[in-house]
């Protein structure tokens, strides 16, 4: 802190900064209530609440913030302009860097990037960064994204799904110039922030609204269309595409493989989201697409896509939802809000345990058996590897089983295109500065090429492949 | 949006549908199948492909209205557009020239088997068919199947071809013709008995498995299906599979998950059907 004060003699009486040691709380739903409806939990700040959060910011001359960002946003820019409530000047400042700043703002583990930097962190919480996108986002939905060039290329760029990869990417693209088609192979645009992430963290049609934006830079989304089966890679070149970004995403969802698995009842977590998601199964009146969930629900796994499944679970009416991890809440790999959001909604959460086998009754789901779990040594992944107390088994009395545990990415396309290689577990093999792949003018980002991972860093990813395809397209001729 | 050519009632239950879908069409292969939405808010649903025309763009749709969404997909005619349809999707079916192949359709299931047949008598293959249902008017596309194959009808109550099931018609023709293959896609019952038979007499049999299915592109995992043992996606893996190695037990319970909840839905949505978006 000292360093910090040094920096800022300059600092008039004025400016000093707001050093509550908490973040301006955020106005929500109370948990008796939204455990009950699908509206959005967090409502948002007010100008005043986030002028105020604002303030909290230091303005550091070094911003460790921009640093954890994957997409680099101008941090302390965007916040000093929410300072001087020049709102648009703060949202043209994040979009000159993230053209999604609405969903960022809400779905981004900001603990574990920009925010886990911050240095007000160190001694207290740190700036809310991702509330103060949010504000600016929703502040600003009206306003249109910006080309960066008036020249129009002659090239076309074909892109392999509209989530956030594909988005971004498009975007970029676009605001660059070139002419982009968006295959998505499902009804709606979105990817995975339409069919998987639930509506009472991200409405839908803020996305909507969102895409719309980057549909308004020109680019073009053709639906129903699943490249590797209604056309592969190789024929989008012969249409006259001159690059291709792949973000396809991590469509591919993990089982267990312990028995019981395929009783009636057992959901992998996209399906159960994507029924409640994309198909509104949670609005029977206006959706004919149905969902199951019972009395008491088991979800595996304790990521965000697990945290999702459980909180929608709820929604739809269970009396007791069960979140079964095999480690303990602190590997827990979910946004830490969500968790928090998860136990205030009434969740209950089954620590070191791993589920053995499914139990059931007339092919129907009726009990979870599980054996508790105890730290050993770290594993692979840095975290401590659970192992099995031996005799502990116990079941737990479930009408359905929802399985978290992540997802692979899809095959379709690997299966269709001729040199384009892939890791054994299925991801896309990439040069990571550039998104290349070892096809020529065949990119790929997201959870295609890293297995299931996060919107923020499947952005990067996407903004990342826009400026190596222009540069390879530039370089073309 | 997919423009609706042609509407072809086959039967009281039974309907078939030309749709212009030039993606589909260009590609698609006998096995293969889509998924349809008829209206903006409405289900997936997956319909293999009766027939397709690479030329005209159109691909062939048949299916049997039995609940709300079918009844739905109903209210659309010729010269309307259905909001979605997506595909081809699943892997084309296995097929090569053969001597002589047996093709079972049950039901509805008469209308996926057309393009096999038809495919098989193009690579010079002798197709005999056996189509079966429960009454004469439930049998369809007999002149289409005609064209490419000796067909064999057969009725439960007798009142077309020979009285009894395909299974029964199976047994009399197996003994008479020595067959390479048997190609059955119907209810899984009968997919079950033909199986069941076929193993005895050791005759290789493939089946087409249509469980329930979100995307038809492996993301929800719905359509898993036990095969020799492990777990397949049958929209990626299938939907043809090899009969003898297929849990159908399993299956027919899958497939029975929303029986209770679409009854409910059908009964208390009825009115809905026809309002249109």
């Amino acid at each position: 802190m000292t360093k910090l004060t040094l920096a800022r003699l300059d600092w008039g009486i004025d400016s000093m900064p707001n050093m509550s040691k908490y973040k301006v709380k955020m106005p929500q739903q109370h948990p008796d209530v939204r455990n009950k409806n699908f509206k959005e939990v967090a409502l948002g700040y007010t100008k005043e609440q986030a002028i105020e959060e604002a303030t909290r910011c230091l303005d550091c001359k070094n911003p460790k913030c921009v640093e954890g960002c994957p997409v680099n946003v101008p941090i302390p820019q965007f916040i000093n302009a929410i300072k001087e409530e020049d709102f648009e000047k703060a949202y043209k400042i994040i979009t000159s860097q993230n053209s999604l700043p609405a969903i960022c703002g809400r779905v981004c583990p900001q603990e574990s990037q920009c925010e886990g930097n911050c240095v007000r962190g160190i001694k207290g919480e740190p700036v809310a960064i991702g509330r103060l996108e949010r504000f600016v986002a929703d502040q600003c939905m009206d306003i249109p994204h910006e080309k960066i060039s008036d020249k129009t290329m002659d090239y076309k760029v074909a892109i392999v799904g509209s989530g956030p990869a594909g988005l971004t990417c498009a975007g970029e693209l676009a605001k660059l110039g070139y002419d982009v088609t968006i295959f998505e192979a499902l009804h709606k645009p979105g990817g995975v922030l339409v069919y998987g992430i639930p509506e009472f963290r991200l409405p839908k049609d803020l996305v909507a609204k969102e895409i719309k934006k980057i549909e308004d830079l020109g680019v073009k989304i053709v639906k129903n269309v699943i490249v590797g089966k209604s056309i592969t890679i190789d024929e989008l070149f012969e249409e006259g595409y001159k690059a291709i970004f792949i973000g396809s995403g991590a469509g591919l969802p993990k089982f267990m493989n312990i028995p019981g698995e395929n009783l009636n009842g057992v959901y992998s977590a996209n399906e159960f989201l994507t029924r409640s998601n994309l198909m509104k199964a949670y609005d029977p009146e206006n959706s004919p697409t149905p969902i199951y969930v019972g009395k008491s629900v088991a979800v595996v796994g304790g990521g965000n896509v697990a945290m999702d499944a459980a909180r929608t679970a709820k929604r739809l009416g269970a009396k007791n939802v069960y979140i079964v991890y095999r480690r303990s809440e602190e590997e827990m790999p979910a946004r830490r809000e969500e968790i928090e959001h998860a136990k205030e909604e009434g969740i209950e959460f089954k620590l070191l345990t791993n589920p053995t086998r499914i139990l059931g009754e007339d092919g129907w789901v009726k009990a979870i058996e599980c054996i508790e779990m105890e730290l050993g040594e770290p594993d692979a992944s840095g975290r401590r590897r659970p192992v099995e107390i031996e005799g502990s088994e116990f079941t737990l009395d479930v009408d359905t089983v929802i399985i978290a545990i992540g997802q692979s990415p899809n095959p379709l396309i690997k299966e269709t295109t001729e040199g384009l290689d892939t890791h054994s577990w299925g991801g896309i093999i990439v040069d990571e500065n550039t998104m290349q792949t070892s096809k020529e003018g065949v990119y790929a980002g997201g959870d295609a090429v890293t297995g299931a991972a996060t919107v923020i860093l499947a952005m990067g990813a996407g903004k990342k492949a826009a400026h190596a395809i222009d540069d390879y397209l530039k370089n073309l001729d | 949006m997919y423009k609706i050519l042609e509407v072809k009632q086959l039967n009281t239950l039974v309907k078939s549908m030309v749709i212009e879908a030039p993606f589909i069409a260009r590609r698609c292969e006998p096995g293969q199948f889509v998924i349809v939405r008829s209206h903006k808010n409405a289900e997936r649903i997956p319909l293999t492909i009766a027939d397709y025309d690479r030329d005209k763009k159109t691909i062939t749709i048949i299916y049997q209205e039995v609940g709300f969404s079918t009844k739905l997909l109903s209210t659309k005619g010729a010269g309307d557009y259905l909001e979605d349809v997506a595909g081809p999707l699943g892997v084309p079916a296995p097929l090569e020239k053969y001597e002589r192949v047996l093709g079972i359709g049950g039901g509805v299931g008469i209308a996926p088997l057309y393009p096999q047949v038809k495919k098989l008598s193009k690579l010079g293959t002798e197709v005999y068919t056996i189509l079966g249902g429960r009454t004469a008017e439930l049998v369809i596309m007999e002149d289409e199947f005609k064209q490419y194959s000796n067909v064999i009808v057969a009725t439960d109550d007798g009142s077309k071809g020979i009285k009894g099931t395909v299974v029964d018609a199976m047994k009399d023709i197996i003994d008479k013709k020595k067959f390479d293959k048997i190609i059955a896609i119907g209810p899984v019952p009968m997919m079950k008995a033909v199986v069941d038979l076929a193993k005895e007499k050791n005759i290789p049999t493939t089946v087409s498995l249509n469980p329930i299915m979100i995307d038809g592109t492996g993301m929800c995992g719905g359509c898993r299906v036990t095969v020799g043992g492990e777990t397949k996606f049958a929209c990626v893996d299938g939907p043809d599979f090899d009969g003898f190695l297929v849990d159908f037990d399993e299956l027919s319970r899958r497939q029975s998950m929303y029986k209770d909840i679409e009854r409910e839905y059908d009964k208390t949505h009825s009115c809905k059907i026809g309002l249109g978006d």
